[in-house]
């Protein structure tokens, strides 16, 4: 199995320096790995795209969404089972807040969470399709009482989910 | 340009709203010609699925012709007559390989939503509220269509617009139902739902290859016009004991494959209803899985079960036992048309396959409203109101 990993490599690569590339043997056989976050506490986030590794980093570097992320993250790459494509496993290196500080990052919309959804699902499309789907603009609703809750929702709408 | 917007609960209203843009290099925009009024909407309408804003523009089963197309599109070009499926897809993702089109990893702008309500998010629907990625409905002059050379399908020449519009999702949608049922050849097929969708889900049943087909609703004026059009067999729930009847056309075995084509606001005569109805009004549970229990209960043992009408959320009182002790396969999904939409229209070509019966109300875009009240209420034996923007 081959993995690749980026680190603080990211962010060389978002400016177009050379990336430094890191091929993993064989780890501790869990993937991705189960080692500690550099700092705090992260869980990996992790999507399969429908591309094989060499298309996903054809020129050697992360994909542009990950890459604009910077030192903020770990990226982990490996060729998917079953012919699935590859999968990219991201998490925060500072950790990510959990509970009762987890839930006020979400109210205060400075979960750091929600940039690492956003650019994994672009990361994803982009692989996939070549692009990102724009929702419909301009929109023809209107914001209502009722609906705030609605538009606050669609207008994270990327950036939360299970992801 | 003029629209059919989502004004609250029950209020439907025809609005000035913006035209559509070309936002992605994939997208083309459809001048849409006919657009239709499905089941699956009422549920928006009735506040069933609490995801919709004031000023949505409502409406997914539409034809019309392309206007204009991003630098991206390949198989299209101004001036084609176009179906397009309800259902928005990549085509390139994973599941969109296997054939599941409507569990599309990239076709929805809102995935959260969708994501902690279910698990994972499927892909996108025209005028199928905020959940399924906010995108404005086909009831008005002009639609954006993104990932047309997936979605949108040439029209044959030789096959009517009115023909042609239930490709959309009507008729993929049936064909789905009774091809993932798994139906063999001189299988006994019971349809729960005689409307557009379940019609076309008998027709696909006969089609491939059922020896018995049995439509069962409440509605005489549209069992009569499957028995006419179709060559099917009808049972009216209310005036029959439904059960009795499919044992006794079935031998005694029950139907090998019932298709459910109801969904969340379902209607029996019993006792049943009256708990259920007061349980989704409350809010308790979100659905009325009233013709879902009945299909479980009444097919054959080791049979198949397929719910193609529209369910929301949670529902009560599901007969989980009759399903494992039965050994019934229980499947579902949103349609997968892209799948679907070539051969149909293929079959529309040679007459296999008619659906212009189902429009049994045509009316500009303008008395939608009114539309919409007779599709709603039954009024003036209504199968489905089309409009023409």
């Amino acid at each position: 199995m081959r993995l690749v990993n980026w680190g603080s490599a990211a962010a060389v690569a978002a400016v177009g320096g050379a990336v430094a590339r890191r091929l993993l043997g064989p780890n501790d056989g869990q993937w991705p790995p189960r080692s500690a976050a550099p700092s705090g506490e992260a869980r990996w986030h992790v999507v399969t795209v429908n591309r094989p590794l060499d298309r996903i980093t054809p020129s050697g570097g992360l994909p542009e969404p990950l890459a604009q992320l910077g030192d903020a993250v770990e990226v982990q790459l490996r060729p998917a089972p079953g012919d699935r494509g590859t999968e990219i496993a991201v998490r925060l290196r500072q950790g990510e807040p959990h509970g009762v500080a987890g839930a006020a990052a979400r109210i205060s919309g400075e979960d750091p969470r929600r940039a690492l959804r956003a650019a994994l699902r672009q990361a994803k499309q982009i692989a996939e399709t070549g692009e990102v789907l724009s929702p419909d603009q301009p929109p023809t609703s209107r914001e209502t009482l009722l609906n705030r809750p609605l538009e606050y929702a669609t207008r994270h709408g990327r950036e939360e989910g299970r992801l | 340009m003029k629209a059919v917007c989502w004004e609250g609960v029950n209020e439907v209203a025809v609005e000035q709203v913006p035209d559509p843009q070309l936002l992605n290099a994939q997208d083309a925009i459809v001048k849409v010609r006919r657009t239709v009024t499905c089941g699956s909407d009422l549920h928006l309408l009735g506040g069933y699925i609490p995801f919709m804003k004031r000023g949505d523009v409502l409406g997914h089963e539409f034809l019309g012709e392309i206007v204009e197309v991003g630098s991206e599109v390949r198989k299209h070009k101004v001036g084609d007559r176009v179906v397009v499926c309800s259902f928005i897809s990549c085509g390139r993702c994973w599941y969109c390989e296997q054939g599941l089109f409507s569990c599309c990893d990239n076709g929805n702008t809102n995935p959260a939503i969708t994501e902690t309500l279910w698990g994972f998010a499927p892909g996108g629907c025209y005028g199928y509220s905020h959940a399924l990625g906010g995108f404005a409905g086909s009831h008005a002059e002009y639609i954006r269509v993104p990932f047309a050379d997936q979605g949108a399908f040439t029209v044959p020449d030789g096959v009517s617009d009115e023909r042609a519009l239930f490709a959309s999702d009507s008729a993929p949608t049936g064909w789905m139902g009774a091809d993932m049922a798994g139906i063999r050849p001189d299988d006994v097929v019971a349809v729960w739902g005689c409307g557009a969708v379940g019609q076309m889900a008998a027709r696909a049943a006969m089609l491939l290859g059922a020896g018995r087909v049995i439509v069962i609703d409440r509605y005489d004026y549209r069992l009569q016009m499957a028995e006419r059009v179709l060559g099917v067999e009808t049972l009216n729930y209310e005036r029959t004991d439904v059960g009795a009847e499919l044992l006794e056309r079935s031998g005694g075995r029950g139907p090998d494959v019932c298709i459910e084509a109801v969904g969340m606001e379902a209607h029996s005569p019993g006792p049943q209803f009256i708990y259920d109805q007061i349980k989704q009004q409350l809010r308790i549970e979100s659905d009325r899985p009233i013709a879902v229990r009945d299909a479980i209960y009444n097919c054959r043992k080791g049979g198949s079960v397929f719910i193609l009408g529209v369910f929301g959320g949670l529902v009560d009182k599901f007969p989980l036992g009759a399903v494992m002790n039965k050994g019934l396969t229980l499947r579902s999904a949103q349609q997968h048309g892209q799948r679907y939409i070539p051969m149909l229209l293929e079959r529309m070509a040679r007459d296999e396959l008619i659906t212009e019966h189902l429009a049994t109300h045509v009316m500009p875009l303008s008395e939608a409203p009114r539309g919409y009240q007779m599709f709603q209420k039954k009024e003036d034996e209504c199968v489905r109101a089309v409009f023409t923007p």
